[in-house]
């Protein structure tokens, strides 16, 4: 028996229960009633009584491959697709539902930057306890100590509070621990979706050094750019399943194409809508500023909504009304884009043509959002189609600072600008 | 040749199976031992942070004992006139109050331990048995410091200390256990019904009273005595005392009661961990 592959996993599948709170997220009460319920047979309240139904997701659905050891395999697939679900069971952070994966070497998982950094303790402290939570040991992290703060660039930072330090310094130790990891098989999550252009590239180079050395990588992100840059090889995860193993080049074509036909969408055929119907939206698109159709909105980017639409008449239409409602994957509302919230004067439009509505900077987290289309001619509902596309949104920089929302509060609602002052007493 | 070293690198590969586990999973022993130094690592950050950004940083550790102990030496001591088994009470409240102020502070500590590092248990593997255990034995350290003030009391009430001192490491190591047994149940139920935040203030008040820190068992009628027996606290309270201050009323280990404790000990810490294991699986999905 000899380890011809470094990762296997044979029909690795991963059950979530969505509902209100899920199976396992009771309170206490909640608890408590259940199993009085279980009890009791004439219960008013039967179990199925609350929200919580049937709303499973199979996150991954019988996920089957085999890498050899030294090839460097890049996961794609869109938001949802169960791509760090699999980084997740991987790194055995949960567990599968059904299936087995086997690893042969030693792990090292990267699905942040920083896990586990405290702010209180200094950036030579954190090196300690950061290197000993990804799981390097004590001589290890000793005996590449000064190489890890050469790399981060903070030689007279190095006994200073990390809460002191700025986002980009955070972000530089962070990194520079996680790059002298050596196991032979890396696990690494979209990690390089932060810090500056600069540093970024730094780090690809290192992850590229890394690969020569004959490791085993298994790399998720969205970037297709750095995904083609380092893998050899891809495997294109939609829904859950494997739909595309092989060389990267065609992986990430399958994938780019399948974004194209879900971002500019055909409404032309669509039923499930309201309203008189002799003007209706017949495609709608996203697109970026100079009017390229974008795959997905990136938050604090801007974002055009574009819709294409045609009237059975070739009359113009009066005193339109057009809005573009934004909601999250729950169904709930997050904000309205009207025509006359900010447009003062009755608006007539060209029988046929197409209207933008245009966010200057996506204030959303990122998630998937779905969107509801609405247009009215003369107090008349004409077209009104309720999840009419869905969003991808994913992380950027809003606030220009280089962060997200907290842990626990990424992909949650939408992000508002603000500030803060301060008054001495 | 060739192939025999090639098999004997593949032995010394860690080879990984993961798959769905059974509720009645073993405890992964070796795991924990693979993981010793980040044990040490999270126990030394949870010490070192603990008292991080206060202004009298450590001294808390000893203020909170000692300030308990004046309080009630003032109200049960003086004012409800509480028997202390011929101790001066101070002396027999600060003696109880060094191992409960510890355990209390552990199962606290604990207990929201899993839910503190949702960042951690979110991101990366090691076995999550760490984490309360970190806790607890980063509250040893504030036991040490406290332990000096009872050794100044035993100096300023010119108690010799005796042969019975021998037992003391022993009480520590059955406190911690139960600490950690309560402690690690405490955290794994928190991490499923957030409730048990709100509940260990509670129950640690609860469990105060209930143990002889202010009283003695000997003031209670003698046949509800065997009620504060079933408290595993009692025994381990009483051991201290003996271990501590029988320069000053000639007392003597009531092993009995010692026993018993170990014994609800080992069984809550067999349940605790049964209960960590079969929960341990999911933590990551729902915290």
């Amino acid at each position: 028996m000899s380890s011809t592959f470094a990762i296997k996993t044979d029909g690795v599948s991963k059950l979530y229960y969505l509902g209100e709170r899920g199976q396992y997220g009771k309170t206490f009460r909640e608890a408590i009633v259940d199993s009085l319920n279980r009890v009791n047979p004439f219960s008013r309240f039967n179990g199925d009584g609350r929200a919580n139904g049937h709303a499973d997701l199979w996150a991954l659905n019988d996920v089957c491959f085999e890498i050899r050891p030294g090839e460097i395999v890049g996961v794609i697939g869109r938001n949802g697709a169960g791509k760090s679900t699999l980084l997740k069971i991987l790194s055995r952070i949960t567990e599968p539902t059904k299936g087995r994966a086997e690893i042969y070497g030693r792990v090292g998982s990267l699905l942040e930057v920083g896990t586990g950094f405290h702010p209180e303790l200094s950036g030579r402290e954190n090196i300690y306890l950061n290197g000993s939570i990804l799981g390097m040991t004590r001589r290890e992290i000793e005996s590449k100590f000064d190489e890890i703060v050469a790399f981060a660039e903070l030689d007279q930072f190095i006994d200073t509070p990390v809460k002191r330090y700025s986002s980009g310094m955070y972000v530089r130790l962070a990194f520079a621990v996680a790059a002298h990891l050596e196991p032979e098989i890396l696990l690494v999550d979209e990690v390089l979706a932060v810090g500056d252009a600069a540093f970024q590239k730094k780090c690809l180079g290192k992850m590229s050094d890394v690969a020569k050395h004959g490791r085993t990588i298994l790399l998720v992100s969205h970037n297709t750019a750095a995904l083609l840059n380092l893998c050899d090889r891809g495997i294109l995860l939609e829904k859950g399943r494997v739909v595309e193993d092989g060389p990267i080049e065609p992986v990430i074509q399958k994938y780019l194409k399948g974004l194209r036909a879900a971002t500019s969408r055909d409404l032309s055929t669509h039923n499930d809508r309201q309203g008189r119907g002799k003007v209706r939206f017949t495609s709608v698109r996203f697109e970026d500023e100079s009017g390229n159709t974008i795959e997905h909105g990136i938050s604090g980017e801007p974002l055009v909504v574009a819709l294409d639409y045609e009237s059975a008449d070739n009359r113009p239409l009066l005193n339109s009304r057009a809005s573009v409602v934004f909601f999250d994957g729950l169904g709930q509302a997050l904000f309205n884009c009207v025509t006359d919230l900010v447009i003062h004067d009755p608006i007539t439009l060209p029988p046929s043509g197409t209207i933008r509505c245009v966010v200057p900077r996506l204030p959303l987290s990122q998630n998937q959002y779905v969107l509801t289309l609405f247009l009215q001619v003369n107090r008349e509902i004409e077209d009104w189609i309720h999840n009419a596309i869905e969003l991808n949104v994913i992380d950027g920089d809003f606030y220009g600072t280089g962060r997200l929302y907290p842990e626990g509060w990424r992909g949650k609602g939408v992000l508002v600008p603000h500030s803060w002052t301060v008054e001495g007493k | 040749m060739l192939k025999e070293h090639a098999e004997a690198v593949d032995r010394l590969m860690p080879h990984l199976v993961i798959e769905p586990r059974g509720h009645w999973s073993s405890l992964n022993l070796r795991d924990l031992w693979r993981y010793r130094e980040l044990f040490y690592f999270l126990t030394w950050r949870d010490v070192k942070i603990r008292y991080k950004q206060t202004a009298l940083g450590a001294a808390w550790a000893i203020l909170q004992p000692v300030f308990n102990m004046i309080l009630f030496s003032i109200i049960f001591g003086k004012v409800a006139k509480l028997p202390s088994d011929d101790i001066p009470y101070p002396l027999f409240a600060f003696a109880g109050l060094l191992p409960w102020t510890f355990f209390s502070n552990a199962i606290g500590m604990a207990g929201s331990s899993l839910v503190g590092n949702a960042n951690l248990i979110t991101k990366v593997y090691f076995p999550r048995l760490i984490i309360p255990a970190a806790a607890v034995l980063a509250g040893l350290v504030d036991f040490a410091f406290a332990f000096v003030v009872m050794l100044v009391l035993l100096l300023w009430y010119q108690v010799p200390l005796g042969f019975n001192l021998i037992m003391l490491p022993m009480l520590v190591a059955l406190t911690s256990a139960l600490a950690f047994a309560t402690g690690t149940l405490l955290s794994s139920l928190n991490v499923k019904y957030r409730d048990i935040r709100y509940v260990i203030p509670f129950l640690t008040q609860f469990w105060m009273f209930a143990t002889p820190i202010i009283y003695p068992v000997s003031m209670m009628p003698e046949k509800y005595q065997w009620i504060f027996r079933l408290n595993p606290l009692t025994g381990i309270i009483e051991g201290y005392r003996v271990a501590l201050l029988s320069g000053v009323n000639r007392s003597s280990f009531d092993w009995a009661a010692i026993g018993f404790s170990a014994f609800i000990t080992l069984l809550l810490l067999a349940y605790a961990a049964h209960h960590f294991r079969s929960t341990e699986r999911i933590f990551a999905d729902i915290i």
